[in-house]
Order: structure tokens, then sequence, then C-alpha cells
């Protein structure tokens, strides 16, 4: 009973196939029938040998190209034609007929498998049919919109343009500003450096004599305390009392020791002292204890307020507060150190030649700047914003994706970044490189480079893969290679001119 | 006891004469006798009068027991207590070694105790370290260096011209092995010189073993053939196991394949390309958060239905269950494990805790039988949620790895019962292949065959599955290293042996990349792999050029399919190695005693890949005096005993088939191994000289254990002679039905018929056939035999 029923239902197969399929070996395309002829020897298509029509399909090899064996997987180069009803035509390798796995929608392929496949041509067509409509759909409103781009990035172009050549002239003239105020800057200088020259001179002087006079005070001091008995001179055994001037620093001063310090002399008066003083000074401890806030005076007041420090780095202002209401260190060391005041007119000279230092350096900041933006406008300008400049508007936007983790952020012509969602710090993907889509379009992908690099391993890029779509958007991210990252990015700047709006698609389906 | 077979030959041994300080046995074969001397102690193996082996020869036996700690014992350094960086052995049983040496009169050649990345025949060590046995996850290993690696098998091989031994020193401990010869340093002329001069001693070879702890239990193998070898040790650990035919194909693997759709595409990608394969693979990153038998919820939260994609095309996958278990109260493998009190215990008896890639991780003590019956139970498709019948299991990290172990393994105070680690590490990793290979083969009540790689491994582990060679490096001397790493392996019973192709850490060049294809695919184990950090490699990501070069060879590793599994097949009821040293099969050819750049699959297909860049050529040596080789790509015959340069470009995999062979072939590639099962066969009949040849056909369902449990397979001699090719049933009492048949059968080194008949059920009918004069190829148009008919072609 099972047997019959499954016969019946073959031959009632057969018979609803019949009707729709073109007789002809299996697996041989409508465009090649022709080179099948029934009863005839068949050549290979390669014109390699020629085989009784019986060898074809007979599930053995003869032709090198596979032509003889469209219908069955003899021949490991061969191809299978399904002619898929309803859906699209196929060419499958013929390794495929019969290996249990439906390939074709229209089940051809499994004809002696027994695989169960059903025919899905039809529900495909259709699904197929809803993809193409809604793809020409986008298609065609992406291409409006691109047309839109285009023009507002020729529109942008053009004003940058003007904007540069506006610019450069704008520039020309602030070129010349700054040549001139560079020359008056310079003479006003001139009375300015040698006023300061000068003042140094004078200062260095006046250190000096001020030196001078605090050695003589302490000779006449230490004088004064090696002279014990108070008669007018300094005698051998008195100066002994000062260990610390022993010369070969066994602890003693003898007595030849110190008759050597005094020049042979017993005993010396106060102006023989002074030919003295030299060869004991540097060792020379006194017996008051008390600070030496003179020296400490010369020293730290050359610190905060030598001649150096005031012309070299203090700024204009505080320059002439200095001068002008600060005439001593009161604040900082003992009164005893008085300060060497510039004289009236050097300041008058210091004052102009500020204003021309501060002028010219405004001018040449304000030419720096405008070099900038003729930089950023030219950069932009030099950008390759594809044929049409369509690709312009993604300049200096950024577009978001968030996933479970993280948040990705294309920025297009600048970097690619990311940032896990819960905190933590954001890592570049790769910062803009080139176009690199394939020798017919390089507009279909885009590469960043040299992003962060990776442990033991490259530094993070990412491609950018752009398809057609009326929104700008990131649409999915993934990182196919550690530290290779893909992005699909839907832009309508991508989007080509539907090919031929006449033909509907029931036409082409159906052929 | 895991390592040995259940059954065991035994014999007894008779006493033929005795005397004061010694007895003189039989060992049952004729003239084998064994002199067993009291003082000196020493053993001897005499064959007739000459010495075959001798036992403590040089009187290194030693030995030393367990032993508490006494103050009257020696203070050495090292004795009690030994550091190792900062880890600290507690040595409870003080020292603990035994050590034996062997001496091998007249060898001078010796192979196995692998694994080493080294040559294939062993090197002396004197003035060296010693090869170290110990499995350890060596961080990018070295090359030609005795250093321990993932796996261990204490088997040496001893071979000259007269006969071929084995020694098997059955230890699980970390064991040395030195290796001193006599005509070390000895140049050619020097030996020829001795000859001539008549004053030459006889080549030696002497072998020293030494374990840390455990028995001497050691097996000696007499040969005297090297098949005798082999059937002898099979005899001892069993056999390499049969694997589904499947695991014989294309695995297409990468750390770490990141989601389902990445899994879709890369499937995809074969189609497209039109490059079958028939795994695809899994690493760590699969599982959620390193918890096995679990999937990472977002990377793969409907694991069956990409399951369910892969088996629609007739596909399979793996993914990697590894041993050490993250600790982790919401994991229920960890929670089941702590329950039942299955983790090994540190020195102190607390559960032993150490750090792998979840983390923290316990190690389950797979020693126990009772864990590994567990364990298996997990693999149950109702316990492994989203685990289907096309999904297959991987064992990594099972020396075991312990990243902040000492030498990145577990402490040797571990302790497994009243077992140290110490005692049992090197067997550790076999245990958890075995109760793997268990639990997929329970999960089908028995039914299905299971395939599970390991990376590490002991004697006996060719009962479980494969085995591949680790993390190796792109780099062209790891290319080269596969090759007697895989020979070593396969002489010590583990036959299923591959290593990553492209090599796993580092970018391979394309050139290095299909190089390695082409070697792979002539090794048994075939699988691509590389690390996390290197760029993508499927194999059509180089080019069209370098697509159809992978492609090329990957078909022609399908085309092969029938001839590998008819030698897993072999190797499973025989212990032959499949992937063997030309010495194997040409004892008496010294030239082949130390060639490891070519190998022999089976007797009859040999092989010699191309591991040097920018190659231009290779030289061959095609052995067998008055044999015949032919080129299995132009069928150019070649004579036997000779070096044959081969000019070569990247298009070259020089391989040859010996002639007086049958080997059987399926060209018609598809997609995966499964959709080629009803498909034609091609018979590759290569005659000798003698214008003979003869092979075998083996065909089963390919996947189940029916061909042993109800005996359902086909499995036919092919011969021929006089002029007739004859397929003869080899197991008339089998019952198999294929649909396969004979769809072509070219004979290679043939002259021209005037007529063939195909000779069936008492009929004669013509055969269409071709001769091409140039090559002397003789091709028989489709006689259409089944393929487990008996039939008879005719030449005439």
């Amino acid at each position: 009973m099972t047997c019959v029923h499954l016969l019946l239902t073959l031959v009632f197969a057969v018979s609803l196939g019949t009707p729709v399929e073109i007789q002809g070996p299996r697996g041989v395309p409508l465009t090649k029938k022709q080179f099948y002829v029934e009863n005839k020897p068949f050549t290979c298509l390669d014109g390699s040998r020629t085989i009784p029509f019986d060898r074809v399909n007979d599930d053995y090899c003869d032709c090198k190209d596979g032509s003889d064996e469209p219908g069955t997987a003899a021949c490991p180069n061969g191809s299978f034609h399904c002619t898929n009803a309803g859906y699209r035509t196929m060419f499958i390798p013929s390794s495929r007929i019969n290996d249990g796995i439906c390939d074709c929608c229209d089940t051809t392929d499994e004809y002696n498998s027994g695989a169960k496949c059903e025919n899905t041509c039809k529900e495909l067509g259709r699904k197929e049919r809803e993809v193409l409509q809604k793809m020409t759909e986008i298609t065609k409103e992406g291409f409006l919109l691109k047309q839109h781009l285009i023009e507002e990035a020729k529109k942008g172009h053009q004003e940058k343009q003007i904007k540069v050549t506006d610019m450069q002239e704008n520039k020309k003239q602030l070129d010349e500003k700054v040549e001139v105020l560079r020359t008056v800057k310079e003479t006003a200088e001139q009375p300015e450096k040698e006023a300061k020259e000068r003042h140094l001179k004078a200062w260095e002087e006046q250190k000096a004599a001020i030196r001078l006079e605090k050695d003589k005070a302490k000779m006449a001091e230490a004088f004064l305390e090696l002279d014990d008995n108070a008669d007018g001179f300094v005698s051998v055994s008195e100066l002994q009392s000062h260990a610390e001037l022993d010369a070969d620093a066994d602890g003693t001063l003898t007595e030849t020791e110190a008759q050597g310090l005094m020049g042979g002399a017993e005993q010396v008066d106060m102006s023989t002292f002074e030919s003295v003083w030299p060869n004991i000074k540097d060792k020379y401890h006194s017996e008051v204890s008390r600070e030496e806030a003179d020296m400490s005076c010369l020293v730290s007041s050359e610190v905060p307020f030598g001649p150096h420090r005031w012309l070299v780095q203090l700024p204009s202002e505080a320059f002439y507060r200095y001068v002008t209401e600060k005439y001593s260190c009161t604040s900082y060391v003992s009164s005893s150190c008085s300060l060497f005041p510039y004289a009236n007119p050097t300041v008058l000279w210091f004052t102009a030649a500020q204003k021309a230092r501060d002028d010219f350096e405004e001018a040449e900041k304000a030419l720096r700047e405008m070099d900038d933006q003729i930089r950023n406008i030219e950069k932009e300008l030099s950008f390759d914003f594809g044929p049409d400049a369509e690709f312009t508007y993604l300049y200096s936007q950024c577009y978001e994706l968030t996933t479970g983790e993280y948040i990705y952020r294309l920025c297009p012509f600048n970097r690619v970044s990311q940032k896990p969602k819960y905190g933590g710090s954001e890592t570049n993907l790769g910062t803009w490189g080139s176009w690199s889509g394939p020798e017919n379009n390089k507009y279909l992908l885009m590469k960043y480079e040299h992003g962060t690099g990776c442990w033991q391993g490259p530094n993070r890029s990412t491609t950018v893969k752009l398809t057609c779509g009326k929104e700008t958007v990131v649409t999915s991210t993934s990182e196919p290679s550690r530290c290779e990252y893909l992005m699909e990015f839907t832009t309508p700047a991508v989007c080509q001119e539907p090919a031929n709006t006449d033909l509907s698609p029931h036409d082409h389906v159906e052929l | 006891e895991a390592g040995l077979n259940a059954v065991c030959p035994r014999w007894r041994l008779s006493v033929l004469s005795k005397d004061d300080n010694g007895v003189v046995l039989s060992l049952g074969v004729k003239n084998q006798r064994l002199i067993v001397s009291a003082r000196p102690f020493r053993l001897d193996i005499m064959q007739g009068p000459e010495v075959l082996l001798s036992l403590n020869s040089r009187g290194l036996l030693a030995f030393e027991h367990l032993r508490l700690h006494k103050d009257t014992d020696k203070e050495e350094v090292g004795l009690w207590e030994e550091t190792f960086k900062s880890h600290t052995d507690t040595k409870p049983n003080g020292p603990t070694s035994i050590s034996l040496d062997f001496s091998l009169p007249g060898v001078e050649h010796v192979y196995g105790i692998p694994e080493h990345a080294d040559d294939l025949k062993l090197k002396t060590t004197d003035g060296g370290d010693p090869y170290r046995l110990y499995n350890l996850d060596v961080f990018q290993y070295e090359l030609y260096n005795p250093m321990a690696l993932y796996g261990s098998i204490p088997v040496m091989l001893a071979h000259n011209t007269q006969r071929t031994m084995g020694i098997f020193w059955l230890n699980a401990a970390e064991t040395w092995v030195d290796i001193s010869s006599n005509t070390t340093g000895k140049t050619v002329f020097g030996k020829m010189l001795d000859f001539v001069q008549g004053s030459s001693e006889n080549p030696q070879t002497d072998v020293r073993w030494i374990s840390e702890s455990g028995i001497i239990d050691v097996f000696i193998m007499l040969g005297p053939k090297p098949s005798d070898v082999f059937s002898q040790y099979a005899s001892l650990t069993g056999t390499q196991s049969f694997p589904p035919l499947a695991s014989l194909g294309y695995h297409q693997c990468r750390w770490n394949y990141n989601d389902q759709e990445d899994v879709k595409s890369v499937d995809q990608g074969f189609d497209q390309h039109d490059i079958p394969y028939d795994f695809i693979w899994l690493d760590i990153e699969h599982a959620d958060g390193k918890r096995y038998f679990t999937w990472d919820p977002h990377k793969f939260p409907q694991p069956k239905e990409m399951l369910q994609g892969l088996m629609d095309k007739k596909r399979k996958m793996v993914a990697i269950v590894d041993p050490h278990i993250r600790v982790d109260s919401g994991y229920k493998i960890h929670n089941e494990i702590t329950s039942k009190d299955f983790y090994v215990k540190n020195k102190d008896g607390r559960n032993y805790e150490g750090w792998c890639w979840p983390g923290n991780s316990g190690y389950p003590d797979f020693t126990k039988p009772e864990m590994r019956a567990w364990w298996a139970s997990m693999f149950a498709y109702d316990q492994y949620e989203g685990s289907m019948e096309n999904l297959f299991t991987w064992n990594d990290m099972n020396e075991p790895s312990v990243f902040n172990g000492p030498e990145v393994t577990m402490h040797k105070d571990a302790l497994h019962g009243k077992w140290e680690h110490r005692d049992i590490h090197n067997i550790y990793g076999l245990y958890v292949q075995m109760a793997t290979a268990e639990g997929q083969t329970r999960r089908s009540g028995g039914v299905e065959r299971p395939f599970v790689l390991t990376r590490a491994f002991f004697a006996g582990s060719q009962r479980y599955g494969a085995v591949w060679t680790g993390d190796n490096a792109a780099e062209w001397d790891h290319l080269k290293i596969s090759i007697p790493m895989c020979l070593s392996l396969g002489l010590v019973g583990v036959s299923f042996c591959g290593a990553d192709v492209g090599g796993f850490f580092k970018n391979p060049s394309t050139e290095l990349l299909v190089r390695w294809y082409q070697t792979g695919a002539y090794q048994p184990f075939f699988r691509a792999h590389a690390h996390l950090d290197t760029t993508r490699r499927e194999p059509w990501l180089f080019g069209p050029e370098n697509t159809a070069l992978i492609r090329e060879v990957i078909r022609q590793r399908y085309a092969l399919l029938p001839y590998w599994y008819q030698l897993l097949y072999q190797a499973h009821k025989t212990g032959m190695p499949v992937m063997r040293p030309l010495w194997v099969d040409y004892p008496k050819d010294t030239a082949t005693f130390t060639i490891d750049d070519e190998f022999l699959i089976g007797r009859d297909l040999l092989v010699h890949p191309v591991t040097e860049e920018g190659s231009r050529g290779v030289t061959a040596y095609l052995p067998g005096a008055g044999e015949v080789w032919y080129d299995v790509h132009t069928f150019q015959k070649h004579n036997g005993a000779q070096n044959l340069y081969i000019p070569v470009t990247l298009s070259s995999i020089p391989v040859f088939q010996r002639g007086g062979s049958i080997i059987p072939r399926k060209d018609r590639v598809r997609r995966s191994s499964t959709c080629m099962e009803n498909d034609p066969y091609t018979l590759y009949v290569a005659l000798s000289p003698k214008k003979f040849a003869e092979g075998e056909l083996y065909i089963d369902d390919g996947h189940s254990f029916n061909y042993d449990t109800k005996k359902e397979f086909i499995h036919r001699s092919l011969t021929f002679a006089n002029n007739a090719l004859t397929s003869n049933n080899l197991c008339p009492n089998c019952n198999f039905l294929t649909s396969s048949w004979i769809e072509k059968v070219l004979i290679l080194g043939a002259s021209k018929p005037s007529k063939v008949l195909l000779k069936m059920d008492g009929k004669e009918t013509p055969v269409d056939f071709e001769f091409d004069t140039s090559m002397s190829v003789l091709t028989l148009r489709k006689p259409g035999m089944n393929a487990g008919a008996d039939w008879t072609l005719l030449l005439q």
C-alpha cells in the first residue's frame, strides 16, 4: 500500500513539474542548451574531446572542463544550474548535487540523495522582492539626499574658498603690520638695552664697594676682639687663642705658625693688621656668635631682586611696580640692604619698549591665528570627500553606537574610539588613514589606523564599511581579529542612482 | 594501571640452568634466554650467542623508599625539602628516586620518549641535560632541546638492521633519560676504518632512566621486527582509538571565534570559497566566564541553533573543556565537585587551588574512578546544556597547568587521596581525556565513537583520542619540527597526531601558511589554529591564488580520506603507526635511520613536505632497492634507493605512491566528509616492477561502534597479479551495505591491454578504458561494481 501511494505521489509530482520544465540534460542552463543535442555526439565545451551523447550526465567525468556532467557530482569542477522558478536562477558547484543538503530552492540539486527538500522558491522570491523593493526605495531616497549633500558640499566648498581668499588678503595686511611693529619694537628696545647694561655695570660696582666696606668693618671688629689686652696691638699669643687658624690642622696654633700668619712680626697695630687679615679671614671665627645678615643680604638679594632676574624674567608691570614703589627689600631681607633704584628716564624708556613689544606680540599672535584658520580650511578643502564631495557633510561630525559593553564613536576623517559604558577611559581605535575600498570604488571602505597599542599585539585599527541608507548611522561594530575593528556605517553618500527605474521587479524575477 | 591495557599476555618462564651466582631462564621464543646474575646483579637477554640487552650492566640500579624524617638522617640540601623560586616542596616522604641502566649492544639509533621538540633520532646527552619527561605547559617552547613539554610517554625504541626493541619504563613521576653511545663523534669514515681494521668495538648505546618516585616497573619489547614491537607495546597499553571518519577531515580553529555570527560567517566562507571542512572549534572565550560546560550568554545565546546550522551542512563543532574549575559558588560544576569532595587536596588536606584562565580554580581529582564517572555524566545532553550530538570536546591545560604553581604546574606535595601529585603527575592528563571520552561515549548510550583532543598525555593516551603538539609558533622551524614530533609519537602508539597549522603564536607569512597547509594535510590530525592576538587567517584571506593553493591541498586530503580511515583502522587493530619514519618499512636500509624531513603515511605514500622558505627544490630519499615510486600528481615513475631532486613551486607537494600498492580514493570532494559518504571510489593501482600491487578497502558507517559490536563493516583486500585486479572479502562474516561503487580504476605502470573484462556474479562484461602512453597509465572507465562486492577485472 505504502509503495503504491509513494509511486502515485511521485507521478503526480512529475506531472505537475513537466509543464514548466523545459526538457534537456539536467543542470544545463537555457543559454547552453543548444550544445546538448539528444542522440548527437557531445563535444566538451572546451572542445577537448567528443563523446557519445549517452555519456552526458552518466555519472562519470569525461570532459576536463566538467561540461559532460552538468547534472551529476562526477566532475570536480562542474557546475549545476537550478532554474529556481519564482526566485533567482543559480549555479552551484556540482559537488553539492545529491550531498543531502538542499541548495537549490526548487530542490533540483537533491534528486537522488533522500534529502527532504521543500520548494521554497516562491517564498524566497517574495521575500527578495520585498527586500529589493525596500532597497530600491532606500536607494532612491538616499540618492536624492545625496544630491542635496553634493549641492551643499559644492556651496560650502565655494564659500570656504572665497573665505580663504579673503583671509589670504587679510593675512597680507597683517604681515605688513607685523613687520612695521617689529621695527618700532627694535627701535624702542635700543635705549632700554643700553640703560640695562649701564645699570648692570653700576650695580656690579656698587656691590663690590659694599663687599669691601663689609670686609673692612669685619676686620676692625676682629682686631678689637683679638686685642685682648686692648693695647692697640694684636700679639702672637693673642692670635694663638684662635686655634681654628691652625694651618697644619693638628689642633694647635703654635707660636711659629702664628708668627708666620703675622708676617714674622711679634705684634701688629691696626694698620699693619690690614696685611694680616687676608691670611686669616677665611678661617677666622668671631668670638661673638652673631648673624651673618650682611652677607646673606647680599647673597639673597641676588636671587629675587638681582638685576638679572629683573631684566630677564620679571614681566613689565611687576617690574614697573618694583622700580617705582619698592626701593628696598625690607620685606625679604634685613633693612641694611638697600636697593639700587633706576633713574626716572630709564624707567620711561622701559615703558616705551614694553609697549612696542606688546603691540608687536599682539599683531604676531593675530597673524598666527589667521594662519591656523587658513590652514584648517585648506586642510578641509584638500580632503578627498568623494568624486562629488558627497562625504563633506561627515567632516567634523561624530556618530555613536552603544553596544552591551561599550559606546563606539566614529568621527569621520578624524578618529574612531571606544569607551566602556560603565566608566573607564576611552580607547583610540584608529585615526583617519585613507579610503581603502576595492579598486572600482574605493569610497566603500574607510581605514583608521595607529590607534592605541594592544598588549603583545598591533596598534588598534578600524575598517569602516559604508552602505547606502537614508540615515547616517553606525549600525554595527565587531572585532574580527584582535584589535582590528570593523564598523558598519550607513550614509546616503554612497547611494548609487537606481539602475533602471522603469523595469518593474516583477518582470526581472519572472525571467 | 591506567596506562596499561587490561589484557596483557603472560607466559611461564622455565629454568634452563642455574648455579651459585644465577639462573638461566628460557623466554619461550626459540634461542631466547634471560641470564640472571646475582653478584653483581645484572640481567642479560640473549638470543643465541648474542646479547640483545643488558640491565644494570653499569650498576646504576638505585632506589630509595618512602620514610619519615628522623633526627639521625643525613642533612643534605634538597633531601627533605626543596625550593624552586618562591615554591617549597615539603617532600614528606623524603627522597624517593629510582634509577636503572640499560645497555643495547649493536645499537646506534634510539627513538621515542616523547614529547620533545627535537629530532627523530634521540641524541646522546653526555655533557648536557638528559631528556626530561614532566608534563608542563611551556610558554613558547624552544626547539632542538631535551626540555619537557606537555606530554610524556616513557617508551624508547632501539633499532638496527637486525632488530627493533623497546623499553617501556612505566612510571608517571618526573623522569629523566640519559643516553650515551660509544660511537658518538665518530665519523662515517672513522667507523669504516674501524671496520676495515677489524679493531672496532661493537657499537653500543647505553641508557639510564631516573624517576623521582615510584617503583621500577619495566617492560622490554624484543621485536624483532618494528611491527612486532608495535604490537607488543599495543598489547600492554592498547591501540589508537578508532576515531570518527569526520575527525580525519579538516578542522578550523581559532582562539577565538567570537560569537554565533562569527561562526556562521566562517562556515559560509568555506562554502563561498568551495573549501571542505568538518569541524569548527571554540576556544575558552565561548564559555560563560571560563566556566566550562556553559556558554557566554551574550556571544553564544543559542548554541543549539548554531549547532543545528552546522548539522544541516553535515558539519560538527568542538568546544573546549579544561580541567581547571572556577571556584564560584554560583557554578554548578564547582558546587557538585565540592559537595562530592572530588577536588585535589593540598598538603594540608584542604582543596588545592591555583590560578588558571578563570582566575582562582580547583582541580578535580581525575585519578578517582568515581570522579571520572561523575565527570563523564556531565556530558549527557541534559547536563551539558546547549550540547548536541555534533558537539565534541577538546581538553587543554591538562598537564595540569597552574599559572601560579611551580613551573606552571601543580605542587608536587598536593594530594590525590593517599598519593602525592609527584607520583602521578604525568598521568593526570590521560585521566582527564579518559573521563571526557567516556562521557562522550556514554551520552549516546555507547553507540557513537567519541572525539577528544588532548594536550597532555601519557603511555596509553592513544586509547582516548587525538593529540596535538601544543602552542607552537608561526616559524619555519616549527613547521619542520612538527614532522619528528608526530613521528616520535607514532612510534610509541599515538598515531592521531598533528600540529597547529599556521603556528599558534605570531602571524605566519603567506608562504609559510600555504606550506603548513600542504604539510598538515598529510599529517593525521589536520587542524589550523591561531592565538587570540594574531590577525585572522581563514584560508581565503590571502588572495585568490593562495586560496586556490589551500583549497587544492585540503581537497587532496579529502580525496585520500578512505586511505587515512583505513590506516586508522589498522592502527586501531594492530598498533601500526599511521605516520611513520621510513625505517619502519625499510628496517635494513641504514640511509633511512635518521630521516625526519620526510615520512610515510601507512606503507604506501611517501611525503616530503617543503619546509624551507623560498624553496626551489627538495631532495627526497626514495627507499627500496628494486622498487619504484610514482609521483601522485604526474604519475611519473622513479626508482627506489635514490636521492631524488624535485624542483618545486608554491603549488608543489612532493608525494609518491609505492609501486606495488593500491590506494582507494574518493575524488569527488564535497563540503564535508559526511557529504561524501555514498560517493564512489577511484582505485589507484601502482604496479611494482613485477606488475604486482595490493591494498585494502575498509568501509563502515564512519561514526558508530557498530563496526565493533555488530561487525558492521566491509574489509576487502585488493590484489593485482597476473593482469587481474581482484577484490576479496577479508571479513566474510561481516555485514555492512554501502551504496558506494567503483567509478574508476587507474593502473600506473601498466601496458596497453586489448580488452578489459569485469567478472562478477559469473558474468563477464567489457569495460571501456583509455591508455596514456607517455606515463603508462591505464584508466578503466566506470566499471561500476559495488564497493562491497566480489569482482575481478581482467586485462587481456
